[in-house]
């Protein structure tokens, strides 16, 4: 499976081929994109948090127009849907809804067909 | 002037920046040891119920479906000893503008942020709140951003969550999605300063005041539909704001049935933990939320939450995780109804309840919410294998949370746990002791006890322990 199926956000064009990260496409200016920054390094976490979470950034993603021509990957300046202006790597342009209904899960629906034939009757198959 | 923006500088303004962003001086209920003044804060919103009907009216929200469900009862009375089964009732709260009851919760904070001149609202929520504060958002002509924990350090997203941000987007807010960790907080008071947005907490009166509604209409509609009052309220629990605004809205309609709260067990996940973020399978309504948050409400956004279930809980129960979706089955495949999974923890719950209870008797389920794409069973289970669980059809007790999800393989495998409701009134007693430098005066006694909705004696017995 590719990574992009399953709503991995990170540079998720240059994902798509063959799992090389690179750039592959420049974004231009007003394009509706998404960037990546970093919150909180490792060592600026809060100390509260478990071990696993602490080793790794604090990270966020938005999504605004680009000010200005910039490669995946690149340094970028957006404007939010809310005017607010946000800077970060560029990650993806046009960035659209990856999620899905997933696979086709066979024990629910068995479950569903024998409750079914409990309730109501008649063959469970 | 520069302004320090680091971790500790922000978490310091914390106070000044929430006092200005939901325009609630908290110091004002405070008495300075255990106890504040909980009604009084519940009533500073200013807004009686009869006005916040109003407002929502004016929203499209409320006077959802009462629905009987007939088959799932007749299925509980197959599996019920004789004369015993009671009838189920659900508030298809799904039917709401936003798709969930949350958007009561949302409705009076966003009125009021409009009347008092905020430019726009901002709430830090991976749920269905979000929904709901865009939806009034664009209704009242405001400005909305959705602030969410929705990724691990993987960059791989919860469905369920990337579904709630394509929600909040459709309805025209701005979302902000971070990794894991309660530093979530952070980002928003640094938001929350730099916008002058009203911070839309899940946790203020606003909110609540909100939920009093749900169950105040659940009581006008089982007399009207029924004749009666309802037996049993079973409401699904995470933040605890939920069960607290149906609990009043009951009361206020003087209507007393046994409240239980359900949660979905996530017994041994951390949910600050970023390698176990992915490995659970619910985003709310889970034990994770609901065992802190009863214990100890004000771990939220605001100082002092109103949510506060333990003054209005009855008996906590849990089901699985197995449950929860095959539940979720029953409601889709017995009634025809496809409602999002975990609004039916609830549901669960009370398949399992309504075989300890007669058949005269009433349980109502008051939510529903909407599914879809990453927030639906064949979704979440299929993620869930993604993410190395194993799923299978058998004895929901052998499920573990984080290695496994147990579908019951029959109904009669479906059996809602207790949870032991003293030891949390005691948990809630003795931390509350731990927040003072001198013995709990009279009055803070008074105070817990109607925190845990126990006796005075209970309280003093469990603070002498100690």
């Amino acid at each position: 499976m590719r990574l992009w199926e399953t709503c991995e956000i990170r540079l998720k064009k240059a994902y798509w081929t063959d799992g090389l990260i690179e750039v592959i496409s420049v974004a231009n200016k007003g394009d509706w994109v998404r960037i990546h920054s970093v919150i909180l390094t490792s060592e600026q976490r809060s100390t509260a948090v478990p071990e696993d979470t602490k080793s790794v950034p604090l990270e966020q993603w938005t999504k605004g127009y680009l000010h200005a021509d910039t490669p995946l990957g690149g340094e970028a300046t957006i404007t939010t849907r809310t005017g607010r202006v946000v800077s970060g790597t560029l990650v993806d342009e046009t960035p659209h809804y990856c999620h899905s209904f997933g696979d086709f899960v066979p024990e629910l629906q068995q479950a569903g067909d024998e409750a079914f034939a409990f309730l109501f009757g008649g063959s469970k198959k | 002037m520069t302004v320090d923006n680091s971790f500790s500088a922000v978490m310091a303004r914390k106070s000044e920046i929430i006092r200005a962003a939901v325009g609630v001086d908290y110091k004002q209920f405070e008495s300075g040891s255990i106890a504040f003044d909980y009604e009084k804060m519940m009533a500073s919103t200013g807004y009686s119920l009869e006005d916040v009907v109003e407002t929502q009216r004016g929203f499209a929200i409320g006077n959802t479906p009462l629905i009987e469900l007939k088959n799932i009862t007749a299925l509980v009375r197959n599996l019920s000893k004789d004369g015993l089964g009671a009838r189920i009732f659900i508030k298809d709260e799904a039917a709401n503008p936003s798709g969930s009851f949350k958007v009561r919760r949302a409705a009076t904070s966003i009125h009021h942020a409009k009347r008092m001149g905020y430019p726009g609202a901002l709430s830090a929520t991976s749920g269905n709140y979000g929904a709901a504060v865009a939806s009034c958002c664009a209704k009242s002509g405001l400005k909305c951003i959705v602030v969410q924990e929705c990724y691990d350090s993987r960059g791989v997203g919860q469905p369920e969550i990337i579904e709630k941000a394509r929600k909040c987007e459709a309805l025209g807010a701005e979302v902000v999605q971070l990794t894991v960790g309660p530093e979530l907080f952070y980002t928003v008071l640094r938001m929350l300063e730099d916008t002058e947005y009203f911070n839309a907490s899940l946790y203020t009166a606003f909110g609540i005041a909100g939920i009093e509604t749900l169950g105040y209409e659940v009581a006008e509609q089982c007399r009207a539909q029924l004749g009666k009052d309802p037996d049993v309220v079973v409401c699904t629990n995470a933040g605890g704001g939920n069960l607290t605004g149906t609990a009043r809205g009951l009361h206020k309609a003087n209507c007393y049935p046994e409240i239980v709260a359900a949660s979905v067990n996530l017994k041994g996940l951390h949910m600050a933990s970023d390698t176990q973020f992915n490995k659970k399978s619910f985003t709310t309504g889970h034990t994770g939320f609901g065992m802190p948050f009863s214990t100890w409400p004000d771990r939220s956004d605001v100082p002092r939450s109103a949510a506060r279930p333990l003054r209005y809980m009855d008996r906590y129960v849990t089901v699985n995780q197995g449950e929860v979706f095959y539940t979720t089955e029953l409601l889709a495949r017995l009634e025809g109804i496809e409602r999002g999974p975990a609004g039916n923890t609830s549901l669960a719950a009370a398949i399992s309840l309504a075989q300890e209870l007669q058949e005269d008797q009433i349980v109502i389920v008051q939510e529903t919410e909407y599914t879809g794409a990453g927030k639906h069973g064949s979704a979440q289970l299929s993620f869930a294998r993604q993410n190395g669980i194993i799923v299978s059809l058998g004895d929901p007790i052998d499920e573990i949370a984080g290695e496994s999800i147990v579908l019951p393989a029959h109904p009669s495998l479906l059996r809602a746990v207790d949870v032991d409701l003293d030891h949390m009134r005691r948990s809630l007693i003795t931390h509350a002791a731990t927040m003072i430098d001198h013995a709990p005066t009279q009055a803070d006694i008074a105070f817990l006890a109607e925190e845990t909705k126990a006796s005075e004696a209970f309280v003093r017995e469990t603070l002498q322990r100690n």
